[in-house]
């Protein structure tokens, strides 16, 4: 499989604080590719400098062969990646439908269009009989995957989830990754998410990195990796007892 | 033009500058800490000055003195709108809180105009032609009182905030609204109090504006205004760059008065207004935005 | 492919806007003359209301400064008309895009150099009182003694050269506020309105989903100049004389945001009934007041003051949205609605 984004000796810092450090790996086309790690680890940064929020000080991010860091985050999202908000920003006063179509209006070249896209997307979601109401008025649960399908309506190749499934109830993390696998497997949309939530991460990733101080310390499939001492020890160990 | 002609006017730039700089203290402090701009500021600094115009025309009681009770019953005014109208908006959008003031101010503008009429009103004291020769310079002693006095009230605004408790309660209000609640501060009285002070600076250098300048009605907005140019030159919440900020406009007026036309005066200050928008937009004191 | 106009628009609405409409067409044959000249500061402050509510309303940017754009086209087209005989209908392109221009250089320096919120609503009035001082001091409009235009005593109608009675100015701003309801409608409709709103709520959620938030703004900003200052050529060619100290004043430009405010920002309607609400109120207040002999000047600013406060405080939306459930005119229900998918 063709490499789709390719992250290489990549580093941040702030303010002297080292954020993420000579972090080098590649996300398969295709793929759901994870990256883990406890908090601070950098994950976020990682993912911040991906969405184009900052540039990193240091390496290059390359999307299907161009260069993209330091990119604004519009032009990245033109380019193909779609991204979601750690804690949810939907446009709270415009409805479900509405705020799936502002994302749709990327590649759609109309308004009818655009709403005909939002449509697909919301059912995919399970949120097309909610469509109508206010985002600001949907639980949880709901702004999460209208986070998501967002996201998807601008037809991204690769997309970028920060933490989807933080503050959801397993119940609920089993349905988003459920719609999750089936959209990879029917449509080939490469998957890069950031994970706290194991569970989400073993049943979901074919691939995970862990990041530790900013550092990729292992990476490989999810059995594998809790398997790796080093990832024992830092991560799993600590979180596990 | 000789030298002294310049400095002269650089002299007395400076002293009303240190007034403005008082009134634009009051804006920063409401903003520091309240996090809600006053867009009537200068229409509370109008009400001041003809409260003082009103004091001494009827009672003969001199705006120097009289800065006291003005910047108590401001203080009284600015706890009360506070307490009764600005704290349920803390947590409405900024353009909400906005409305609120601009709502007030034009109620304060036309009040006054209602009441006192579109004619300038002035204070006649009689030490108002009077002034000090310091070498070659001559300065006027109405500014001088009115910069002193201003550098006076800002040092102990200085001092409430540095060492009384409730000042230090107040800041800690300003730099965490989460914590202060959760330590058991009553945030709504401490804002209430924090509004009033401010309004109180604006009282005092509005007792002061009266011997410098004719009051009208009108001069609400344009000095809202320019406490708004000020507080954005040296820093939107701090202290110090208020002073420094009134200083620069209050020299920068007065020099571009006397070189080019007193009417094209204000130009100059929106053009450091501008500059600083654009190339600093943290003011020349304030800290470096995240 | 449904019509952007059409769509989204309840028969309901239709009804109430055509009677309305209806009403304001014959309104001058039935009113007198004092009531006509307070129906055109109603339809000027609609008009200028919704060119202001395209900026903040849909778009999110607080302009405090637009009276601006309302002095630039006034001065445009009177300067125009005074030195070179020129026609307002030919003048308002050129002040439209002067106004247009200046929108688009504030604009780009905010936008470009990051000036958001409060920060951006400061440099608007700042820019005014740039203005305000500059025309104080520009010779070719008399600076700040005057401009005037020529008067005489009309028994004719000259719409070509906009001199004449009260009632033709009537007819040319409805024409205005309509066709400015019309475009509204069709922008919130279009791409760009989709955009706007999404930049108004969350900026960086807009970027994020691949939109060129700096363009957008530039437009919103740029539209609502430009549209603004066709109130100014209706303003000058009807009061006829200018003057920097009145045309460019901070107290112009809050006059110009009560409207909208009060009826509702970022609505449609909103911004009109805004403005039927608050000139009529205060002309009703007026009136009260003359009739026992008290008219200070300012009466009128402190009712629309109180107002502005009542309505902030317990309507925070404004009054059309509220007002429009209750009429069952809502422009957007709650409800699922129950349309056949497209």
């Amino acid at each position: 499989m063709a490499v789709l984004l390719e992250i290489a000796n990549v580093s941040k810092s702030f303010s002297g604080l080292r954020a993420v450090s000579d972090v080098t790996f590649g996300v398969p086309e295709g793929s759901i590719f994870a990256v883990i790690g406890p908090n601070g680890a950098g994950k976020t940064t990682l993912f911040n400098m991906i969405a184009g929020v900052f540039a990193p000080n240091s390496g290059t991010i390359s999307f299907a062969g161009q260069r993209i860091d330091g990119r604004t985050p519009d032009e990245i999202c033109r380019r193909g990646i779609g991204r979601t908000f750690q804690l949810v920003r939907p446009f709270p006063t415009l409805t479900v439908e509405d705020n799936v179509i502002v994302g749709a209006l990327l590649r759609q070249p109309d308004v009818p269009a655009a709403t005909k896209r939002a449509r697909e997307v919301l059912r995919q979601l399970d949120l097309f009989d909610k469509r109508a109401q206010l985002a600001s008025k949907l639980t949880l649960p709901d702004r999460k995957r209208l986070e998501v399908a967002r996201a998807l309506a601008t037809e991204p190749r690769l997309l970028l989830l920060d933490e989807v499934m933080a503050g959801l109830r397993p119940t609920e993390t089993d349905r988003i990754v459920e719609i999750l696998k089936k959209i990879n497997r029917d449509t080939g949309l490469t998957i890069l998410l950031i994970e706290h939530v194991m569970r989400a991460v073993n049943s979901l990733a074919s691939r995970v990195l862990v990041l530790h101080h900013g550092a990729a310390i292992a990476e490989g499939t999810p059995e594998a990796i809790v398997r790796e001492p080093a990832v024992v020890e830092s991560y799993l160990g600590v979180e596990a007892v | 033009m000789p030298a002294e002609i310049y400095l002269n006017v650089a002299v007395s730039g400076l002293l009303t500058g240190l007034v403005y700089g008082l009134m634009a203290l009051g804006l920063s402090v409401i903003f520091g800490v309240v996090r809600v701009v006053n867009f009537a500021h200068g229409e509370m600094m109008t009400l001041a000055m003809y409260l003082a115009v009103v004091l001494f025309s009827a009672f003969k009681l001199d705006p120097l003195l009289m800065m006291v009770p003005i910047a108590a019953v401001l203080f009284v005014l600015g706890y009360a709108l506070q307490m009764g109208l600005i704290n349920p908006f803390i947590t409405r959008p900024e353009h909400s809180q906005f409305m609120l003031l601009v709502a007030i101010a034009i109620i304060l503008v036309n009040g006054l105009l209602i009441v006192f009429g579109p004619d300038a009103r002035s204070v006649q004291t009689s030490y108002a032609y009077d002034s000090f020769a310091v070498g070659p310079l001559i300065v006027d002693a109405t500014k001088t009182y009115a910069g002193l006095a201003a550098i006076a009230v800002a040092a102990a605004l200085f001092a409430f905030f540095r060492f009384a408790p409730l000042g230090k309660a107040i800041r800690a209000c300003a730099d965490n609204y989460t914590g202060a609640l959760v330590v058991g501060l009553d945030v709504k009285r401490l804002y209430a109090l924090t509004f009033g002070l401010g309004a109180a600076c604006v009282g005092a250098a509005g007792a002061m504006l009266v011997l410098i300048i004719d009051v009208t009605p009108q001069l609400g907005p344009a000095y809202t205004l320019l406490a708004f140019v000020i507080v954005i030159t040296g820093g939107l919440g701090s202290m110090p760059g208020a002073l420094v900020g009134g200083v620069l406009i209050g020299m920068t007026e007065a020099m571009a008065g006397l070189l080019f036309t007193p009417s094209a005066k204000s130009m100059f200050a929106f053009a450091i207004l501008v500059l600083v928008l654009l190339f600093r937009p943290q003011g020349i004191l304030g800290k470096q935005l995240s | 492919m449904r019509s952007l106009l059409l769509d989204g628009v309840s028969r309901r609405v239709w009804i109430a806007l055509g009677v309305t409409l209806a009403v304001l067409l014959i309104a001058p044959l039935i009113v007198n003359d004092y009531l006509l000249t307070i129906l055109i500061l109603i339809l000027y402050f609609a008009y200028t209301a919704q060119a202001w509510n395209i900026m903040m309303g849909f778009a999110g940017q607080l302009s405090l400064g637009h009276a601006l754009y309302v002095g630039l086209g006034a001065y445009t087209t009177a300067a125009l008309y005074v030195h070179f005989g020129l026609s307002p209908w030919l003048g308002l392109p050129v002040a439209v895009i002067v106004s247009a221009l200046t929108g688009a250089c504030i604009g780009f320096l905010a936008f470009r150099f990051r000036v958001a919120g409060v920060y951006f609503a400061i440099l608007t009035i700042a820019f005014a009182e740039f203005a305000r001082i500059g025309f104080d001091h520009f010779g070719w409009v008399n600076g700040s003694s005057g401009l005037f235009l020529p008067v005489a005593n009309y028994t004719q109608s000259d719409l070509w050269n906009l001199r004449g009675k009260p009632v033709m100015f009537y007819y040319v701003l409805l024409f205005f506020t309509v066709a400015a309801l019309a475009l509204c409608h069709a922008l919130l409709r279009s791409r760009a309105g989709y955009f706007w709103q999404a930049i108004r709520e969350d900026e960086e959620a807009a970027r994020s989903l691949g939109i060129d938030t700096f363009r957008y703004k530039m437009y919103a900003v740029v539209l609502s100049a430009g549209m603004t200052s066709v109130a100014g050529v209706f303003f000058a060619f009807y009061y006829n004389n200018l003057f920097p100290e009145q045309v460019f004043s901070i107290s112009r430009s809050v006059e110009l945001i009560l409207a909208p405010v009060i009826g509702g920002v970022g609505t449609l309607i909103g911004p009109i009934v805004g403005a039927f609400l608050l000139t009529g109120l205060a002309e009703v207040i007026w009136e009260f007041l003359n009739a026992f002999g008290f008219d200070p000047p300012g009466a009128k600013q402190v009712f629309y003051g109180i107002c502005l406060l009542f309505v902030v405080v317990l309507l925070p939306d404004g009054v059309w949205p509220p007002l429009s459930r209750a009429l069952g005119l809502a422009e957007r229900p709650d409800a699922p609605d129950d349309k056949p998918e497209a």
